[in-house]
């Protein structure tokens, strides 16, 4: 087979096993299982062949014109350069660990067969996003996503948490998607073209008339699927989906699509400083202001929400000054350690039966529960703290160093001011993310009181999927550093000194006083009983992490925060940390400027319907009406009346009908 | 005979077949005068055909042919009246025209936009 043939099948396997799965799914339950593993699997397996053979050297292009539109045409168009290959491995790697975790997550769950479908099927739709050559066909794939992510997120729709977050999800991204939409035509218009080798050639020649509104109207969109400011507000929310779905969407795959897209039109952004300005900013506020919250979440998953977050400002960061190759450097690295975080996390809320840290920490022994997830979860929160040597260290440190370089003019890739803003940021982010980091494992792991409930062990599949994962996030950093410029065609990705000692500096800085926070309110845990736990020995952990999710705001008041007097958070935020729970009341904000305004203009329009529009209707049938009652009085029920009238009728014809006759 | 003497005849009986359908309250009294009210045109039909015979050397005798018709189609049509009277009758014990009012327009004046009014709450 030809490299072309295996690069379109990796997106088709996935595709094909999701039809499969939803047809076969109520008449033949045997076969979804391996429906729903295998081809994740196999396209796992070719998006590591393919890697192999384009092995960093030339961009494989391929086209077929899909339809002729009259203007731009669009092409099926293939495009893998040195980035797609190591993204595609990356998404078949999180898909099919996930797919592999989910048999045994939902393993009684009745609707596994459509989940499992749509879970294939948003595989696919990642994948053709990240192999595509033509603008509208990654819009396709784009988009696909965005609908998956809704019912995925819905997964639980029996909760009102789950309506709301699926629905909240798919307004906000779409919010961004328009804006997008019409930044790719304005560019398509621009250069002539769909697909993307001609529009970076476009660009190089200089022929981009538009750069800054085609740039912002783009970043719009990325910022809704990346989940950047302003347009981050879903993805916390988006935490009452399954965990796996947290695991593969909202952390590894779809919201690296946004990033993805950028590092792979990043000349397009580079051709407007204002633009590479507003990004900067955009990952600044993001980075940092996510990092703050998520020192503040009771919830484990909101906690690597927001993580999930603030990583992805890294990456826009990185791409703010210009460095794609840090960029897609750090998501590679990011998408392996949060795909874990995320599962580990779901292990630990089905042993614990709650989602609360605040209840987590009231509890003995948690950790000899779950030994599995408390090795590999160490591992992860090490590596999303940038803890030499593991891999976050080396994606965090490059993107460091290509702030310091652009911040230092050693490079003009990228204005001197967003380097320093991604660098200042970046750095104060290191301290808060091993903060959180460090908080979230105290809190989890080392929580004293009654023994934590018994759940019988955790299924092996979901064990041998944590242990698959921590492999990459504890060597894939130190060894990518020096292969991953040779792939991505770019500068050196190796960790400088100065923002080495800083950044490891500043995040075991980060994770003494928050130890040492801890230590100080830990006492106060004994006082104050906090924690409601869903036990359910049998049950799979899909049922008890949909039970911690429903009765989180009945038990703790909040869907995000608890009243706990011994978190460490609250302690190092002091007065800060309300604000943060509830995410710096953004949705307030929000609900204040966007939903207000429309609830009101819908009751305008309700009133003027009924009041003016439907007065104007009842007035025009009023006479009438009348007439009609005057009439009805005549028909009084007596047939010798009516031909009484009938007679005299008669007799008046005949009288005229003489007297005109003889013309009297 | 002078066409005058069944012409006067016929509008007598007419005469008295529009009063008792007008005036009699017994619904097979009403339908007897209509009996009488056909009659008088059979007679007229009759009267005017020989009238018109005698002009003309050959005709068809076509009004002495409708007046059959008129005889067979008041047969069928008393024939279904007095059915219906007495299935009226078995039914309300009287045959009394000004008690069967039932097709009367009744005392309430607008219910039925109230009804209208009811099912754009319902369905709003």
């Amino acid at each position: 087979m030809t490299t072309t043939t295996v690069a379109v099948l990796v997106p088709l396997l996935p595709f094909l096993g999701a039809v499969a799965g939803l047809l076969l799914g109520r008449t033949a339950p045997g076969f979804v299982r391996p429906l729903a593993v295998l081809p994740a699997l196999a396209s796992f397996a070719l998006a590591v062949l393919v890697a192999v053979r384009q092995g960093g050297g030339p961009a494989l292009d391929s086209a077929t014109e899909l339809t002729p539109t009259g203007s731009v045409p669009i092409y099926l168009a293939l495009d893998v350069d040195g980035f797609a290959a190591l993204v595609a491995v990356l998404v078949g790697l999180v898909a099919t660990c996930v797919q592999v975790y989910s048999t045994g997550y939902l393993r009684d769950d009745p609707r596994y067969p459509s989940y499992a479908a749509l879970v294939s099927l948003f595989t696919s739709a990642m994948l053709l996003v990240v192999y595509s050559g033509d603008l509208m066909v990654l819009l396709v794939g784009w988009e696909i996503m965005g609908i998956c992510s809704y019912f995925l997120v819905g997964h639980y729709w029996e909760t009102p948490e789950a309506r709301a977050a699926s629905l909240k999800a798919f307004l906000v991204t779409k919010l961004g998607d328009v804006p997008f939409l019409i930044g790719l035509f304005a560019l398509a218009t621009d250069a002539g073209s769909f697909r993307i080798s001609k529009v970076l050639g476009t660009v190089a020649s200089g022929g981009l008339h538009h750069p800054t509104v085609i740039a912002l109207l783009l970043l719009a969109g990325v910022a809704g699927k990346s989940a950047q400011f302003p347009l981050h507000t879903w993805l916390p929310d988006a935490m009452a989906g399954p965990t796996p779905v947290s695991a593969l969407i909202h952390a590894a795959t779809m919201v690296a699509a946004g990033v993805y897209f950028v590092a792979r039109l990043l000349p397009v952004f580079q051709a407007s400083s204002a633009a590479m300005i507003v990004l900067a900013v955009m990952a600044a506020v993001t980075m940092s202001g996510s990092a703050v919250a998520a020192l503040a979440q009771d919830d484990i998953k909101r906690v690597l929400a927001y993580s999930t977050i603030g990583q992805l400002g890294y990456m826009t960061g990185a791409l703010a000054v210009g460095d794609r190759g840090a960029a897609v450097f750090h998501l590679l690295s990011h998408g392996a350690f949060k795909a874990l975080l995320f599962l580990a996390a779901g292990v630990i809320i089905h042993a614990a039966g709650t989602n609360s840290l605040a209840a987590m920490s009231r509890m003995g022994h948690l950790r000899d529960r779950v030994p599995d997830a408390y090795w590999t979860m160490t591992v992860a929160l090490l590596a999303l703290a940038a803890v030499p040597p593991f891999s976050g260290f080396f994606s965090k440190e490059s993107v460091l160093g290509a702030a310091e370089q652009v911040a230092g003019g050693h490079v003009d890739r990228a204005p001197g001011a967003a380097g320093w803003i991604v660098l200042v940021f970046g750095l104060l982010t290191a301290l808060l993310t091993a903060a959180y980091a460090t908080r979230l494992w105290l809190l989890a792991f080392r929580g004293r009181g009654p023994q934590a409930p018994d759940h019988g062990r955790q299924p092996l599949v979901m064990n041998a999927v944590l242990w698959v994962l921590a492999v990459p996030s504890l060597a894939f950093g130190g060894l990518a550093f020096r292969l991953l410029p040779a792939w991505f065609g770019g500068g050196d990705l190796g960790p400088t000194l100065t923002t080495s000692v800083l950044g490891t500096g500043l995040a075991l800085t980060g994770g003494i006083v928050t130890y040492a926070a801890w230590r100080h309110t830990t006492a106060l845990a004994a006082r104050v009983p906090l924690g409601a736990v869903a036990a359910h020995p049998e049950a799979d952990a899909g049922v008890v992490e949909a039970e911690a999710i429903a009765s989180h705001i009945a038990a703790y008041g909040d869907i995000a925060d608890a009243p706990d007097p011994a978190d460490p958070g609250r302690l190092l935020l002091g007065p800060l940390h309300r604000h943060a729970a509830a995410g710096f009341h953004l949705d307030a904000v929000y609900a204040a400027l966007f939903v207000r305004p429309v609830l009101a203009g819908a009751s305008l329009v309700r009133f003027v319907d009924r009041e003016v529009v439907e007065t104007y209707v009842r007035g025009a049938g009023a006479l009438p009406r009348l007439l009609g009652a005057a009439v009805r009085r005549a028909q009084t029920g007596n047939v010798q009346t009516y031909v009484s009238a009938l007679l005299a009728g008669t007799v008046v014809l005949a009288v005229a009908a003489v007297l005109v006759a003889t013309g009297a | 005979m002078h066409l005058a003497y069944p012409a006067v005849l016929s509008a007598l009986l007419f005469c008295t077949g529009l009063y008792g359908v007008l005036a009699r309250r017994n619904a097979i009294l009403v339908l007897m005068s209509v009996e009488l009210m056909l009659n008088a045109v059979n007679l007229n039909l009759v009267a005017f055909d020989v009238w018109l015979s005698r002009a003309a050397a050959d005709t068809l005798h076509s009004g002495q042919a409708l007046t059959l018709f008129t005889i067979a189609i008041a047969a069928a049509e008393i024939g279904i009246g007095l059915a219906i009277v007495l299935a009226v009758y078995r039914n309300r014990g009287t045959s009394d025209i000004d008690r069967l009012r039932d097709a009367a327009e009744g005392p309430d004046d607008a219910p039925e936009t109230d009804r209208a009014a009811k099912k754009a709450e319902a369905t709003a």
